[in-house]
């Protein structure tokens, strides 16, 4: 592990206990969306559109409606029309994808659904809910979405970010564009020049969790909800919107979540299940099969991405060129936006021109995806720098180092970086073993990097003191992959009291203040922050009762390791335990909040090495070793800081070699299930060797940056430049499944 | 619809529960017996979060109908902690830090033990092939395989 | 004066300007003579946009400081996963 600071000696920051909801993990009793029985429940399920693109002439439900256990059935017209309302367009988009009204915009959409006494009477009746469809045509890609005389999704859409604005629609729901310095100045300067152009297939994010929901709705229209998400608020918001009522009306209760990576961030189920349970008066539960996750769900965004660059003879980039063009699916809202700042942001590039369009088009609406929209520029970028690199024959890391961004660097997206470890992650690689590993026969080495800003947002935290000098840490983000544990342990730092004596608890949403979604590697920087502000309120408190019980001035009383202390040693210390015991004495409970919009994001770099082996009878490629550094800035918890980043480097393993949307030409899955949608196994992989680097952020309390996302931006490049260093075939098209590395081998053959 | 009536064993425990002919062993434990443990996350069998000890045998529950488990003897998740005393392979899962989200962590469990069982030392190699049928999305094995590997070396021990 | 820039993106509605000059005290104070300058971009930044200030980003910046020679970056929002 580098550590490019010293520890500034902290007890439990940094430390490997045992996460506070193990147990409840591995002996089965962690409750997780679908594990929940209310009395009475009824089960729900959803009827989807067998067609890519629809018109929906009739619903008839009534078949269905007089069937045996048959307690509810409903269409879209049961839902305000959020258009004819005048709202946001953005939330017309979300309601529309929740249950469609007037047209289906791709094989899965929901039309309609049921809710019956037993599982099978759902299905049964969901199956007797008859659709009529004038089919219509579809776009299934960017290429035939963004065609002249392409079919329309959406008969108003006019292309935002151009000027003038287009008079025609058409399915570009926006452009983007970052541009700096003189292109052909900068291309004029450069030695060697590449230029290729990549393809990306749509991935899911593949949580093991399909979404579940179960809704009990009052007859004075409050309804409580239990569901599965990365954000109870941000659920408890959007089902409101698809109902049309006020938020406070719902109290939404987060389940255990069984992995998102994103995709748990947006609404499927939970006003489907509400207004079945208001017709029926009783519980109603919904729970997602595979299938449905993979049609209906996620996933992101498929690409065609052209990158031209130009460096001179001593590796400095003169110029990027970058074209992309990036699939929202039904609705807009890819994530090119990202995928345009993030794209060449690892690098001090100072001529460039970066365009970008989101496209919508007949497949799912795709949702956020661990670092939305990086990861398949990365992999454009990374491979021609790559290639470039060949080409003047100069290390992978050394381009790299030479033209890192550093602090004060003005990124492509923008503003100047403040302090950030990219180049410590560069170091960190050249300083491991395993770049100096010698390679086989068949076997390649490849490095890539990847840069993702992080997010700040709301959060809020609630600290309880308990009589016996214990404390419960209240917030309100669902835990994902051991958050709790990083708000236990900044919390024992802060009160001075064994991390063993901390329960962190995350709460519905009327029992804390308000929390954005557990996205963006936000949860310890920003709801830590809220958690650490909440302890220090606790610490001043204490201290305050301190000085109160021996009538000292406050000055006099500080908190050293879990005890006020006099400061002249005058007063034997009270313990938290002596405080929390006479609380009653000093004024009553011991208890804080902190609500902050967090301030200070700290942007995440990686840089990864890759080692392969190609067989060239078959074109398989195994990853025979591997290893990712990454600046954590702080890593309040270790183990979940490797957790994080040798989970997000086997997806993008996945994503490089095996994963991809397949539709036929009507526009209907191919592979809707884990067997043929093939996400790695453990007998596909190696160990992932971690290094976490550490610059800290200066802007939080103990340093964290987050951590969660940059670890997906770079693997895909990674294996794709070891493929190129093992058997000379540039790919360009992801996944590198066995047949296309093949297919290249024997193209580079003839 | 007609319900069998089936007699089975389940962690230690006799017990009887209805279940209709076309229900999965799955979703007869947990909606009938209350045990939740084992997981859906793919319902064909692909994804291991369903993984029970069916005679000894791992089994996908998805996988096998409610009624061909009359007879047989059954241990889930929840039964795999003697009376309290967590099994070394939940220790060293949790001490290993080999689970994020939770979710497939009962699946990779009953597979592990399944494979202890049989083979008490075995290779990294071969604690990869034993637990591919069981997926994880948010490890990437790496810790999974360490703690297996760990619990094996602590029971040769004793 | 506070130097404020705009993507490439923006710039339609900056009459083709990369950067500006502005005397604000906050976000809003500048989105407000930003608005005078080029009619309509108030909305435009208000709805759309982050805001970097001297290498900060912020979500909902509308009452943040700006200083006399600070740098503020109007960016794309983009979401988290």
């Amino acid at each position: 592990m580098a550590v490019t600071e010293e520890n500034p000696g902290y007890k439990w920051v940094g430390t490997r206990p045992i996460r506070p909801d193990g147990l409840e993990k591995v002996t089965g009793k962690a409750r997780f969306g679908a594990d929940l029985v209310l009395p009475g429940m009824l089960y729900g399920k959803v009827v989807r559109s067998p067609h890519a693109h629809a018109r929906i002439l009739s619903i008839d439900t009534s078949a269905a409606e007089s069937m045996e256990g048959v307690k509810a059935v409903i269409t879209g017209d049961d839902f305000p029309d959020l258009a004819a309302n005048g709202a946001h367009p953005s939330d017309v988009d979300v309601a529309n994808n929740t249950i469609a009204r007037d047209k289906v915009l791709y094989e899965g959409h929901v039309v309609a659904a049921v809710a019956a006494i037993t599982r099978e009477q759902a299905e049964a009746a969901a199956k007797a809910v008859e659709v009529t469809y004038e089919v219509l045509p579809h776009v299934l890609t960017v290429d035939e979405a963004m065609a002249d005389d392409a079919p329309l999704l959406h008969e108003g859409m006019i292309t935002k970010g151009v000027d003038p604005a287009p008079e025609e629609p058409s399915n570009i729901a926006s452009k983007i564009l970052h541009e700096r310095g003189d292109l052909e100045q900068g291309f004029g300067e450069a030695d060697a020049v590449v230029e290729r152009e990549f393809t990306t297939k749509p991935v899911h994010q593949g949580y093991i969790e399909p979404h579940a929901a179960v809704a009990d709705s009052n007859s004075d229209g409050r309804a409580n909800i239990w569901c599965s998400s990365q954000g109870h608020f941000q659920m408890r918001a959007y089902t409101a919107t698809v109902l049309g009522v006020s938020p406070g009306t719902l109290k939404v209760t987060a389940a255990e979540i069984g992995g998102g990576f994103g995709g748990k961030t947006v609404i499927y189920l939970e006003p489907l299940a509400v207004r079945p349970s208001q017709r029926a008066g009783r519980p109603v539960k919904l729970v997602m099969d595979r299938d449905e996750v993979f049609r209906a769900t996620g996933p992101t965004s498929g690409t065609r991405i052209k990158v031209k660059m130009g460096v001179s003879k001593d590796g400095k980039i003169t110029a990027a060129e970058v074209w992309m063009a990036y699939e929202a699916g039904a609705f807009a809202g890819s994530p090119v936006g990202a995928a345009g700042m993030t794209a060449i942001a690892c690098y001090d590039i100072p001529n460039f021109v970066v365009e970008g369009y989101d496209v919508v088009c007949n497949k799912p609406r795709v949702a956020a995806y661990r670092a939305p929209g990086a990861p398949m520029a990365a992999f454009a970028v990374e491979s021609v720098l790559d290639e470039l690199a060949r080409n003047i024959e100069m290390y992978a890391i050394d381009i790299r180092l030479a033209n890192a961004a550093v602090e004060g660097t003005q990124a492509a997206y923008g503003p100047k970086f403040p302090r950030i470890g990219f180049v410590e992650t560069l170091e960190a690689i050249k300083d491991h073993p395993n770049y100096t590993t010698e390679l086989g026969p068949n076997q390649g080495r490849g490095v890539a990097a990847g840069f993702w800003f992080n997010a700040g947002m709301m959060s809020s935290a609630t600290v309880h003191v308990n009589e016996n000098g214990t404390a419960t840490v209240v917030t309100g983000s669902p835990d994902i992959g051991g958050s709790r544990q990083s708000m236990a342990l900044m919390a024992a730092e802060e009160l001075g009291i064994p991390y063993e004596s901390i329960k962190p608890v995350v709460a519905d949403t009327e029992t804390v203040g308000f929390n954005d979604v557990t996205g963006g590697s936000r949860v310890t920087l920003a709801t830590g922050a809220a958690v650490v502000d909440a302890c220090r309120l606790i610490v001043e408190d204490l201290r305050a009762r301190a000085a109160k019980t021996w009538d000292v001035e406050l000055d006099q009383v500080e908190w050293v390791d879990g005890q006020a202390q006099h400061v002249e040693g005058a007063q034997p210390p009270l313990s938290l335990n002596d405080l929390a015991a006479k609380s009653g004495r000093t004024g009553g409970p011991i208890s804080a909040n902190a609500s902050l919009n967090s301030r200070g994001v700290g942007a995440g770099f990686s840089t990864q090495l890759c080692d392969v082996e190609v067989d060239p009878e078959t074109g398989v490629t195994r990853i025979v070793r591997y290893l990712t550094a990454q600046d954590a800035g702080r890593a309040i918890s270790p183990d979940y800081v490797e957790g994080q980043m040798q989970g997000g480097v086997v997806q993008g393993i996945g994503w490089a070699l095996n994963e991809e949307y397949i539709h036929d030409t009507e526009g209907v899955m191919e592979n809707p299930s884990f067997l043929d949608y093939r996400m790695p196994v453990a007998s596909d992989l190696p160990m992932i060797d971690c290094s976490i680097v550490e610059v800290p952020n200066p802007a939080h309390p103990y340093g964290v940056r987050g951590v969660g996302e940059v670890g997906i931006v770079p693997p895909m490049a990674a294996v794709g430049n070891a493929i190129h260093d093992a058997v000379n075939v540039r790919m360009t098209e992801l996944p590198m499944s066995p047949v296309k590395v093949l297919e290249a081998l024997n193209a580079h053959d003839e | 619809m007609p319900r069998t009536h089936i007699t089975t064993v389940i962690n230690g425990d006799e017990t009887e529960f209805l279940t209709e002919d076309g229900t999965s062993l799955l979703n007869a434990l947990r909606d009938e017996v209350g045990l939740t443990g084992a997981k859906e996350g793919c319902g064909t069998g692909d994804c291991g979060a369903c993984s029970i000890l069916v005679d000894d045998r791992v089994t996908c529950s998805c996988l096998m109908f409610a009624p061909e488990a009359d007879g047989t003897t059954i241990l889930t998740v929840e039964g795999l902690a003697d009376s309290g005393d967590l099994h070394p392979l939940q220790q060293c899962f949790l001490e290993g830090a080999a689970l994020q989200c939770g979710i497939c962590t009962p699946g990779f469990l009953m597979a592990a033990k399944a494979l202890l069982d049989k083979n008490p030392d075995p290779t990294e190699t071969e604690i990869r092939y034993a637990l591919a049928g069981n997926l994880c999305r948010c490890t990437g094995y790496d810790k999974i395989i360490r703690a297996v590997q760990e619990a094996a070396l602590e029971m040769r021990g004793k | 004066m506070a130097q404020v820039h705009f993507s490439a993106g923006l710039r339609e509605l900056t009459e083709g300007l990369a950067q500006v000059e502005v005397d604000a005290s906050t976000v809003r104070g500048l989105i407000t003579a930003l608005d005078e300058m080029f009619p309509g971009v108030g909305d435009r930044l208000s709805e759309a946009s982050s805001v970097a200030i001297d290498g900060e980003i912020f979500t909902d910046a509308e009452y943040e400081p700006v200083s006399e020679n600070s740098e503020v970056h109007f960016l794309d929002i983009f979401q988290g996963g």
